[in-house]
C-alpha cells in the first residue's frame, strides 16, 4: 500500500540544512498495524507528515496505493488525504466552537457529502466510539479521553484505508491512553492500516511491526 | 465542498465572534447607508428643481428679447443686449403660427395699488387671457381676463390672494373700484392662493390686461411672450417657427431668444445628476475604508485560526476550500452590513421626509443598486489577501503550533 523509496526531507533553518529524514525506504501493506518509536527530533513526525501528504519529501519517491503521490498538486494531494487518510494528532485539534458531532461531520462536509447521509454516519461513529451521549457536547465540555475519541471517529468518517496517529496518548493518562489504543485497534482489526508514533514501550509493544529510528534514519524494523 | 456547507462553516465562525461581526457589519451598513442618503438627497433637490420648472408646463416655449451669447450657459438666465423691442404685434403674430396653442405676452413691473385709505406695493403682471392657462395659474373667484384684442386697455384687474386679503379683507373684492398707479381699475377676480412657484410669488400679483400695463409701465415693448405648443413634440417645431417669423418681423436680424424650458431642463437635470453622482461618490469612499477594515480584521482572524486551517487541511480541506471560507466570511458581513445599510439609507431618507416635505426625498434604485454592488464587491476584494493568506498556510507548521 505505501511504498517509500529513499525518501528525504531536509528543512533550511537559516544558513544551516537540517536532516530531518535521510533517505528513508519503507513498505507498508494493507491492514498493518505499525508502532514507530525513537528518541525526540528522530524524524518520526516528519515521517508521519509525508506520509500524510501533509509535507512533501526534498528527495526520493512516495507510492500510495500504486500511484506516484510524490509531486501531487495541493488540490490532488488535499483529495487523497480527504479519501485514504485520516489523521489523529497528541493535542486532539477539535474546533472548540463546534460540537462532538459536527467536529466529527467535518471531513465529511469538504467532502461535499450529503446532509442527510452525515447526519447517519456521524450517528453510527459515535457509536462506535462508545460516545453516542455526548454527541451536542462541545470539546470544552469533553475530557481528555473523550477528546480523542471524538477525533478517531473523526478521522475515521471517511473511511480512510491509512490511519495516522502521532502521539496519540501523549495528552492522557495510563489508563485513558488504553482506552484509546483500544478503539484505535479495533478500526485497526476492522481494515484500516494504523501507524501511530510512540514514546510508550507498552503501546510500542502492542503493535505487529514497530521501527525504530533515530537522527533520521530507520535502525531497526521488525 | 458544498457551498451550503461553506456558508454554514463561515456562519458559525462569524457568529461565536458576534461583537466583532456586527461591528465590522456596522461600518459596512454606515457605507451603504450614507450612498443611499445622499444620493436620496441629490435626487430630492433635483425632483424639487424639475418639479418647479415643470410648473411652467411642459409645452411652454418662450420669447426674450436680445440675443443671449450661444457660448453662455443656460439661456434666458443671462438676458443680453436688448437690440429691438418685442411688441404687442409680435405676439399677435406668433399666436397665428401653426401647431401655436395660445399666447400671453407679459409685461412686468412694480406699482402702487390703494383702495381707499389702504395701500401697498404689488408686482403688477401685464397679460391676456391665455395666461391662466398657460401659467397653470387658479381662479379663486371671479373671472380672469377677458378675451379680446390684445391692444384694447379695458380698465380691469384680477388680484393675488394676498393683495386681496390686505386691501378687502373677508368682504367680496369683486366689482369693486381699486387705484393702480394714476388710473382706476375694476376687480373682476382673484386668484387662488398658490405661494411661491419658480421665484414667482402668485399671492403679491395683480394682473391686468397688456395694454393696460403698457400704458401703465409706459413702454411699448414686452418683456415676454410666452407660447404655449401644442403638445410636447411641436416645442422644437414652434421654437424654430417662431424664432423664423421675429427674425422676419425684425428685418432679418436675430435678435429674440427662444428658449424652452427642456433646454433649462436639461441642463438643471445634467448638473443635478452630477452632483447626485458626486456625493454618493464621496460616500462610496466610506466603503472602500469599511474594505479595509475588513481585511485588517480578517488578517488578525487568520492569524489566530492557524491552528484550525491546519486541522481543515490535514482532514481534507484544499486551498481552494480554505480560500472560498474566508471569503465566504467576508461575503456574508459585507451582505449583511449592505442590508442594514438600505435599511438605515431607508430610514434616514424617511425621517429628512418627513423633516423637508418640499423635497420629493428617494433613494433612486440604481443608488441602492450600486452601493450594495459595492460594498459586497469591496468586501470580497479586501478578502482576498488574508484569504489567500489563509489558504498558503502550511499545514505542518500550523498544527504544531497550538
Ligand atoms: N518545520 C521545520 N523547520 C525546521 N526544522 C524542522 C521542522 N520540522 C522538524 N524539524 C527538525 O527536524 C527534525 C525532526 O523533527 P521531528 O518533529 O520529525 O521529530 P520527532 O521525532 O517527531 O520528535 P518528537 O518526538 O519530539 O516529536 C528535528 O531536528 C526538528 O528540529
Ligand atoms: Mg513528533
Amino acid at each position: 500500500m505505501i511504498e517509500l523509496d529513499k525518501v528525504s526531507r531536509t528543512f533550511q533553518v537559516g544558513d544551516q540544512q537540517v536532516l530531518a529524514l535521510r533517505e528513508v525506504s519503507l513498505s507498508v501493506a494493507a491492514g498493518e498495524y505499525i508502532a514507530i518509536m525513537g528518541p525526540s527530533g528522530s524524524g518520526k513526525s516528519t515521517l508521519l507528515n509525508l506520509l500524510g501528504l501533509l509535507d512533501r519529501p526534498s528527495g526520493g519517491r512516495y507510492h500510495l496505493d500504486g500511484r506516484d503521490v510524490t509531486d501531487l498538486n495541493e488540490a490532488e494531494s488535499a483529495r487523497v488525504r480527504r479519501e485514504k487518510i485520516g489523521f489523529v494528532f497528541q493535542s486532539f485539534h477539535l474546533v472548540p466552537r463546534l460540537n462532538a458531532a459536527a467536529n466529527v461531520a467535518l471531513p465529511m462536509l469538504l467532502a461535499g457529502v450529503a446532509p442527510a447521509e452525515r447526519k447517519q454516519r456521524v450517528t453510527q461513529l459515535l457509536a462506535e466510539v462508545g460516545l453516542s451521549e455526548r454527541a451536542d457536547h462541545l470539546p470544552s465540555q469533553l475530557s481528555g479521553g473523550q477528546l480523542q475519541r471524538v477525533a478517531i471517529a473523526r478521522a475515521m468518517s471517511m473511511h480512510p484505508a491509512l490511519l495516522l496517529a502521532d502521539e496519540p496518548t501523549g495528552n492522557l493518562d495510563r489508563a485513558t491512553g488504553r482506552e484509546v489504543m483500544g478503539v484505535l485497534e479495533a478500526l485497526n482489526l476492522a481494515g484500516a492500516a494504523l501507524i501511530v508514533i510512540t514514546h510508550d514501550q507498552d503501546i510500542g509493544a502492542r503493535a505487529r511491526r514497530r521501527i525504530s529510528m533515530l537522527d533520521g534514519r530507520v535502525i531497526t524494523d521488525a | 465542498m458544498r457551498l451550503l456547507d461553506t456558508f454554514s462553516l463561515a456562519w458559525g465562525t462569524l457568529a461565536t465572534q458576534l461583537r466583532r461581526t456586527v461591528l465590522i457589519g456596522l461600518a459596512m451598513s454606515i457605507g451603504v447607508g450614507a450612498v443611499v442618503v445622499l444620493t436620496a438627497l441629490g435626487e430630492g433637490a433635483r425632483g424639487y428643481v424639475l418639479n418647479q420648472f415643470a410648473g411652467l408646463g411642459a409645452n411652454l416655449v418662450i420669447v426674450i428679447p436680445g440675443r443671449a451669447e450661444t457660448t453662455g450657459a443656460a439661456p434666458g438666465v443671462l438676458s443680453g443686449q436688448t437690440t429691438r423691442d418685442l411688441t404687442l404685434k409680435d405676439a399677435d403674430a406668433v399666436a397665428r403660427l401653426r401647431w401655436v396653442s395660445g399666447v400671453a405676452p407679459l409685461n412686468v413691473g412694480a406699482a402702487q395699488i390703494t383702495r381707499g385709505s389702504l395701500g401697498r406695493e404689488a408686482v403688477l403682471l401685464g397679460s391676456s387671457a391665455s395666461l391662466l392657462r398657460i401659467r397653470h395659474m387658479r381662479l379663486g373667484s371671479g373671472q380672469f381676463l377677458p378675451d379680446g384684442p390684445s391692444d384694447q386697455a379695458t380698465p380691469v384687474c384680477v388680484l393675488g390672494d394676498k393683495i386681496r386679503t390686505e386691501l378687502f379683507g373677508n368682504t367680496n373684492p369683486i366689482g369693486s373700484w381699486v387705484r393702480i398707479g394714476e388710473r382706476r381699475f375694476r376687480v373682476i377676480g382673484t386668484l387662488a392662493a398658490q405661494g411661491q412657484q419658480m421665484g414667482f410669488n402668485s399671492d403679491e400679483l395683480v394682473v391686468i390686461p397688456v395694454a393696460a400695463a403698457q400704458q401703465l409701465l409706459n413702454t411699448p415693448s414686452l418683456f415676454r411672450i410666452l407660447i404655449e405648443a401644442r403638445g410636447r413634440a411641436a416645442v422644437p417645431r414652434v421654437k424654430a417657427d417662431a424664432l423664423a417669423l421675429l427674425k422676419a418681423r425684425h428685418e432679418g436680424e436675430e435678435d429674440v431668444t427662444v428658449i424652452s424650458q427642456d433646454a433649462i431642463l436639461a441642463t438643471f437635470d445634467r448638473l443635478l445628476t452630477a452632483l447626485t453622482l458626486a456625493v454618493g461618490g464621496i460616500a462610496a469612499i466610506s466603503l472602500g475604508v469599511a474594505g479595509v477594515l475588513i481585511m485588517n480584521v480578517m488578517l488578525v482572524s487568520v492569524a489566530q485560526r492557524r491552528a484550525e486551517i491546519g486541522l481543515l487541511k490535514a482532514l481534507g480541506a484544499s486551498a481552494g476550500n480554505v480560500r472560498a471560507l474566508f471569503i465566504a466570511e467576508a461575503g456574508i458581513i459585507a451582505s449583511l452590513g449592505a442590508a442594514g445599510g438600505v435599511a438605515l439609507g431607508l430610514l434616514a431618507s424617511f425621517v429628512l421626509g418627513k423633516i423637508y416635505p418640499q423635497l420629493p426625498i428617494l433613494p433612486p434604485l440604481w443608488a441602492i443598486v450600486a452601493a450594495v454592488a459595492t460594498a459586497i464587491f469591496a468586501g470580497l476584494l479586501f478578502a482576498w489577501l488574508p484569504a489567500r493568506r489563509a489558504a498558503k498556510l502550511d499545514a505542518v507548521v500550523s498544527l504544531a503550533r497550538r
